[in-house]
């Protein structure tokens, strides 16, 4: 498999490594100290950093201003875009401007909805939804065209991917949802964070059956535990979250000032179980606001050095 | 139907407190069947003002009167004189019997109602959106359940991943709109259309394309 776009990311993957990814989200201000000092933090370890756009809603410095701070730092980053807040023009406007710094990764979704978030009582827009988007982004790649039909001079180049999430419901449909995200256009999938490794497991397996994971690139979602309170929270208040009762319990029996290690260690050991699933190509790890402990967490999954491509 | 919920009294009161003669004017075709801004209604509310101007002690005329739709010419010829009476018009139709009243006559007209949504009764005193007006209906696609009423993020090719037990991220108490579009098409033996790329929406029929008008010749009236 060679690459079709500069994207390191998608290099890496030709390549036949396990890619790396982490992800950051934007400040709630101007002040690029903190995101420069997050993406300095992980950049060895990784392939390329998503930064996520206005995440559960909450008003934030853009995803693509950050992606450009990172891109003149010498990072990789991946493009995340809602269809939550724009329209199609400002859509394809914002790819066009991605392209112009040669951002070449983009991460395509819907969103959380605007209740969840600091703007409560905003419209949304949802012109597009993620797998149109993804089809627009593949459009203005591969053909060189806007969704109007006109031509786009120097067309971007980008490795396009989407989320996946085997634990919402309906479960039966979600392979089915995985299959159409491909035909939509996505080369790289994203999954949501893998608590329950039974039903991830078990998922893969009905991807494997299609033989999904050889015409994407899956990438299996990771965020450590904090504490025992956390994992309550996600299991509880995070939509389509699954969180087994088992990493609750055994956080919880943990004491409290090790929980966090014990969170660490149980990703990690994610991690391995996950390397032996046929068909995982990478990780994607989120550390919320915890990106210091991203490094160890790669170097002690055997993921590190990352490979030169 | 397009169903409604009467404003809060002091809203409404606030609105009509400075005219002498008020007439509340009810509606009593759509909003009527939630029992919102009928005729009989209109009759209840009128009571509850005069109360509030006692209360109040301000001196202030209200009348109640109401037709069938006010959103049609022909209705309001009966009721020519009442309207007449009035300072202003406190409509309980919804926004488009408000404004159609508004267009008529050359004085305040205020609503008493939200225009809530195009919805249907679900049950006695329960009822829910099913309809955006978007001008190119597709529910034939889905099911006959249209996703963009009933998800929060009107997504053609759901659900998201926020999708739980059947219910929609903003709410246990909603319904996954996608959800119900999978079991319906399980139940019509038609899941297998599920995987087609729901393309591009055209939304120049919906409220993007700007307001809307509909012509039919074959039944203007030219005379």
């Amino acid at each position: 498999m060679t690459a079709k776009t500069p994207s390191k990311l998608e290099k890496v993957l030709a390549a036949g490594h396990y890619a790396v990814t982490s992800e950051c989200g934007p400040p709630r201000g101007s002040d690029p100290s903190g995101i420069v000092e997050k993406a300095e933090l992980i950049k060895n370890h990784v392939d390329a950093i998503n930064i996520t756009d206005n995440q559960t809603s909450v008003c934030r410095t853009c995803s693509l201003a950050v992606c450009i701070r990172l891109k003149t730092m010498g990072l990789e980053p991946v493009l995340q875009m809602v269809t939550r807040d724009r329209n199609r023009i400002a859509l394809m406007s914002d790819i066009l401007g991605a392209a112009h710094w040669d951002i070449h990764n983009i991460l395509c979704l819907s969103g959380d909805h605007q209740s969840f978030g600091d703007c409560a009582k905003g419209q949304n827009v949802h012109d597009l939804d993620s797998m149109q988007l993804l089809q627009t982004v593949r459009m203005m790649c591969d053909e060189g065209k806007f969704l109007g039909g006109d031509e786009i001079k120097r067309p971007p180049q980008m490795f396009a991917g989407a989320a996946a999430n085997p634990f919402a419901d309906p479960f039966e449909i979600r392979v089915a949802r995985l299959a159409k995200k491909i035909k939509a256009g996505a080369q790289f999938i994203q999954t949501q964070c893998i608590y329950n490794l039974d039903k991830f497991e078990e998922w893969m397996q009905g991807v494997r059956d299609r033989g999904l994971h050889e015409e994407t690139a899956i990438m299996a979602g990771l965020t450590p535990m904090k504490s025992a309170g956390m994992a309550r929270y996600m299991k509880n208040r995070v939509p389509g979250m699954d969180v087994p009762d088992e990493v609750v319990k055994r956080l919880a029996d943990t004491p409290k000032d090790k929980q966090a290690e014990e969170g660490i260690k149980m990703c990690i050991e994610s991690i391995e179980r996950l390397k032996e699933c046929e068909g995982i190509r990478g990780f994607h790890i989120m550390a919320i606001e915890w990106e210091e402990k991203v490094p160890g967490i790669v170097e002690a999954a055997g993921l590190y050095p990352r490979p030169e491509v | 139907m397009i169903v409604g919920e009467q404003k809060p009294l002091e809203e409404i009161w606030n609105s009509i407190k400075d005219h002498k003669k008020v007439l509340v004017f009810g509606c009593n075709t759509c909003v009527a069947v939630c029992q919102q801004g009928g005729n009989k209604e209109a009759e209840i509310l009128a009571s509850m003002l005069r109360m509030k101007a006692t209360q109040e002690g301000v001196e202030i005329e209200i009348k109640d009167s109401g037709i069938e739709r006010q959103c049609e010419h022909e209705f309001f010829e009966k009721t020519e004189e009442e309207v007449d009476w009035a300072e202003a018009v406190l409509s309980t139709a919804c926004g488009i019997g408000v404004q159609f009243m508004a267009e008529k006559y050359p004085k305040p007209v205020y609503p008493g109602l939200n225009t809530t949504f195009l919805g249907a009764v679900e049950e006695l005193g329960v009822y829910t959106e099913r309809c955006q007006a978007c001008g190119n209906c597709g529910v034939g696609n889905f099911g006959g359940i249209c996703p963009i009423a009933r998800c929060a993020k009107r997504i053609l090719n759901g659900p998201c991943g926020g999708s739980t037990m059947g219910k929609c991220e903003i709410s246990k108490d909603v319904d996954c709109a996608w959800q119900l579009i999978v079991d319906r098409l399980k139940l019509l033996d038609k899941l297998d259309t599920y995987e087609a790329l729901k393309p591009i929406k055209d939304w120049s029929t919906d409220r993007a394309g700007g307001p809307r008008k509909l012509v039919r010749e074959d039944v203007k009236d030219d005379s």
